[in-house]
């Protein structure tokens, strides 16, 4: 089409630490996201649109899709659910317009992903699009949900992560949100194990209260430790904190490169495992000190020659 | 002939010495007389200078047709007095061809854009033209074109003689019987009066309008008694609630919040970032919102600011409050907070509009500005900036102080999201030139900062410090690719305002708008 | 298209537009723009283009513009158009008449 969009080929594993909820009906919203420096933008059909403006929602999301120049941020479009009349054109326009991704809502089960991966692969022969080319990603929004993300994260290809729905979470877990986090714990961890078991990414649900920066950064905190790799978002204003907290420090940078260099001297030698800083290194450490090096590198914060 | 901003002047305006803006400094150094208001010798004891009625003051300074009249706007859209006040000239007195040269005008004051469109305003001299005023100038309702002056520029024009005002018609919080009017201590306060004095003391005639009568002295004292002929006490002189609009508020627009915080970064960057610097701030949204990013920086570098001053928001003051900034010196107050500030706290004390902004002065305080934050309605490629008409061409906005702080200040940085709906705000051209681009150094957008290219000096602190920046034809270019390259604006010949330069030169002329049309 | 019966897209927001059609005998286009002075020109233009691209050639349009961009522009004729002949929930033609 003349004058579309070009956008760079879909990465599943791209830097995803910053996922910010966009209203795909407001014009003002959606036509210049990216300027705030997220990794990528959810571009909602779902509950941010009401039920008599799905349609217009939609044309609204194919010019935006096809016209606003995101640049290297991931777009990704959060559709209806698959219990609703409203998915099977979610999909089409999502794929027609070349968005990089479909995040599925309230998923629980791998027939699910399969059911929307199919829809996304007719979407994609009818469109022209290279079969293949649009991700998925699941959102766990209830205990069975989590109790088959492994399933899930594995269920397709296409499929880049998971992100647990803390609201919806709760609400079925009969429980309010908590300082420590302590009412979905056992959720972000069953759903991290799996999204590792399964080579893919880990994301966190959004904050609800805006005003209570304390307690974002709270959250943030706990579920960088926990070794998620990216949070959903509601305001820009967020965005700086999660960035800070996943990238790598100084320090962490420094003891990686001390690996990586003295441990391509060691292979040079001929030597398997070897002690750095008085600690014994072998080749599980040595990628851990690579990816850090890759993630600081993506963060900006890397400014070494490696 | 074409002015040093590249603007074409009709020559039938460059009469009398009316000179084409030349540069920013062109006139530094010359030499003038100030003018003088006519003053009548009163050695008699008398009781009091208290008239019965507005009407009864109108009489006693001789009131007439084809007089010019000034207010102050320091109630701003809460102010009753010069509605009030045209009222009894026309609708009781009869007065005609009323020439109003207000500090400022705007939407408390559409019954005189019924008396413009009724032929008995003739001209409006003014810092400020919005609302229904703006309106009917841009439509050509005045007999004479406006004249736009800026907070500088005004006392200036005053002190030159080119601005004569007949009667200063000024609301006063709170005064005695003779005159010794303040700001505070009313039912109705607005705090500084700094737009006022100047007209207390180059006015002929004097009355000030209260309505709350203070027992003799009341000082401190704004306006001084031998500055006043006539004191009239009505029912309401404003509402103070109304003062801060919109225009004034504190934004939580992420958007906003993030140019603001490079502006601070920009600040922080800056070599006149030091302890004692001097700062300002416009009242829009994201200009104000870069004194809250500016905390943390001072803390960072153990430095306090010098002085705030201008116009002045509660913001500002709690700043003082906790012990950022030590002295706030204050030309009008944009909230009850500040107003109540003012009275409260000796180191927070009310200036002149002259002492602020006077370049026809032995230096005023803009000349000691370290960095001055600004907004802009548009922003062209030679970083020339419009504050005064909309997309529409009609006259919407006020120049203020913003030519003067720009032309003073050490670091000029004007805070602006690339475009407003599909407005673009950075443009080949802007609609009227304000203020001329030499003045202005940075510009902070959403897509970007760029640098005026005569800033060699900052372009290099910014690349010190890490902080991006683009050309200003790159913002445009991006600004056009979302909006689209906008028409020219189609105008008659008819010239409807004339923009002055702060040094009385003629920077701009702002000309009829013609009705739009599909072709 | 044929517009069959009177519908709406969009709303007074800034950044939006406002867009109704109803059937007509001829086709008749009724701008009001926030920004007419600038870009009324472009606004008709993009108007009349989607209408044509959507085969519509009868019907009053009117559009109240609160200085939308293009795309949405675009987006809000294309909706209301749709809905006024019950076509707007599925199979829209995305690439098609709809780029």
């Amino acid at each position: 089409m003349a004058g579309k969009i070009h956008r760079p080929r879909p990465n599943k594993d791209r830097l995803r630490r910053t996922m910010m909820f966009m209203n795909a009906q407001r014009p003002g919203l959606i036509k210049d996201a990216y300027i705030y420096g997220c990794d990528s933008i959810m571009l909602d059909l779902e509950d941010a649109v009401a039920v008599n403006q799905k349609d217009a929602a939609r044309f609204s999301l194919y010019h935006a899709l096809t016209t606003v120049d995101y640049g290297d941020t991931e777009v990704i479009v959060r559709i209806n659910g698959t219990d609703t009349e409203y998915w099977r054109e979610d999909v089409r326009v999502c794929v027609a317009g070349g968005a990089d991704g479909i995040r599925i809502p309230k998923c629980e089960s791998a027939e699910q992903v399969k059911e929307v991966e199919a829809a996304v692969e007719e979407a994609e022969r009818e469109f022209g699009v290279e079969v293949g080319w649009t991700l998925l990603m699941a959102a766990l929004e209830s205990p069975l949900g989590i109790m088959n993300a492994y399933e899930i994260c594995t269920a397709s290809d296409r499929m880049l992560g998971c992100a647990i729905s803390g609201g919806d979470f709760r609400t079925s877990m009969r429980v309010q949100i908590e300082p420590d986090g302590i009412e979905i714990n056992t959720a972000r961890s069953m759903m991290l194990l799996a999204a590792r078991a399964a080579g893919v990414q880990c994301l966190d649900t959004m904050y609800p209260n805006l005003d209570d920066e304390e307690g974002f950064r709270r959250e943030v905190d706990l579920i960088v430790r926990m070794g998620f790799d990216g949070k959903s978002l509601i305001n820009p204003k967020q965005i700086a904190y999660v960035h800070e907290r996943l990238a790598p420090t100084p320090k962490q940078i420094a003891h990686s490169e001390k690996i990586v260099r003295s441990c391509r001297e060691q292979a040079d030698a001929g030597v398997g495992v070897y002690v750095v800083d008085g600690k014994m290194v072998d080749p599980p450490f040595f990628r851990e000190a690579e990816r850090i090096i890759e993630l600081a590198k993506k963060c900006g914060v890397y400014h070494g020659d490696l | 002939m074409i002015n040093a901003v590249g603007r074409d002047i009709p020559d039938y305006l460059l009469v009398d010495g009316k000179e084409v803006y030349q540069g920013r400094f062109a006139k530094d150094g010359q030499v003038m007389k100030r003018d003088a208001p006519t003053c009548v010798m009163n050695e008699k004891p008398v009781a009091d200078k208290l008239c019965a009625s507005i009407r009864e003051a109108c009489e006693k300074c001789g009131a007439h047709d084809g007089m010019t009249i000034s207010f102050h706007h320091a109630f701003r859209n809460g102010d009753y007095t010069a509605s009030m006040v045209c009222k009894v000239l026309v609708e009781e007195m009869g007065i005609k061809d009323l020439r109003v040269a207000a500090t400022s005008l705007g939407d408390a004051h559409n019954l005189l854009a019924d008396y413009i469109e009724q032929g008995i305003i003739v001209q409006v001299q003014a810092s400020g033209v919005r609302g229904r005023i703006g309106d009917a100038i841009s439509h050509g309702k005045l007999k004479e074109p406006a004249i736009i002056r800026s907070h500088g520029g005004r006392p200036r024009a005053m002190m030159a003689g080119e601005l004569h005002i007949d009667i200063a018609f000024l609301a006063a919080a709170s005064s005695d019987k003779v005159g010794n009017a303040s700001g505070n201590g009313g039912k109705n306060n607005c705090g500084s009066m700094g737009y006022a004095m100047p007209d207390s003391r180059y006015a002929d005639k004097v009355v000030v309008i209260t309505d709350t009568l203070a027992p003799f002295p009341n000082v401190p004292a704004s306006i001084k008694c031998e500055d006043v002929d006539c004191v009239v006490v009505v029912d309401e002189i404003g509402d103070p609630k109304r003062i801060g609009t919109k225009e004034a508020r504190v934004t939580q627009d992420p958007r906003d919040l993030m140019m603001a915080e490079r502006a601070a970064d920009i600040i922080a960057a800056t070599p006149w970032f030091v302890d004692g610097f001097s700062y300002q701030t416009g009242a829009g949204g994201p200009s104000l919102a870069v004194t809250r990013f500016l905390e943390e920086r001072m803390d960072a570098k153990e430095i306090k600011m010098g002085v705030a001053f201008g116009g002045i928001t509660g913001n500002m003051c709690d700043l003082q409050d906790r012990g950022y900034v030590r002295k706030i010196v204050d030309t009008q107050d944009f909230d009850t907070k500040a107003i109540a500030h003012l009275h409260d706290c000796p180191d927070h004390v009310e200036m002149t509009v002259s002492d602020y902004a006077n370049p026809a002065s032995k230096g005023a305080y803009v000349n000691y500005l370290d960095y001055m934050i600004l907004a802009a309605l548009e922003v062209d490629t030679k970083f020339n900036v419009n504050v005064i008409t909309g997309s529409d061409g009609v006259v919407r906005g006020a120049p203020g102080g913003h030519p003067d702080t720009a032309a003073g200040s050490k670091c000029c940085i004007i805070v602006t999201p690339l475009v407003r709906g599909r407005m673009p705000t950075i443009c080949k051209d802007v609609t009227t030139v304000t203020t001329p681009g030499e003045c202005i150094d940075v510009v902070v957008t959403d897509y970007g900062t760029a640098v005026n290219p005569a800033r060699r000096d900052i372009i290099d602190c910014l690349d010190a410090a890490g902080i991006p920046h683009v050309s200003i034809e790159y913002l445009q270019e991006k600004a056009y690719s979302i909006v689209g390259e906008p028409d020219p604006l189609k105008w008659e010949d008819k010239v409807v305002a004339i923009v002055e330069a702060r040094d009385g030169t003629i920077l701009d002329v702002i000309r009829q708008i013609k009705p739009y049309t599909f072709d | 298209m044929v517009i069959e019966k009177t519908a709406m897209a969009g709303t007074l927001e800034s950044s939006d537009a406002q867009v109704t059609v109803s059937p007509a005998d001829t086709l008749e286009i009724v701008i009001e723009s926030s920004v007419i002075n600038q870009y009324g020109r472009q606004i008709k233009q993009t108007v009349v283009e989607t209408l044509g691209r959507l085969g519509v050639e009868s019907g009053l349009v009117s559009v109240v513009d609160k200085g939308a961009l293009d795309c949405t522009l675009k987006a809000r004729v294309e909706c209301a158009v749709f809905r006024s002949c019950d076509a707007s929930m599925e199979n829209i033609p995305w690439g098609g008449v709809i780029q």
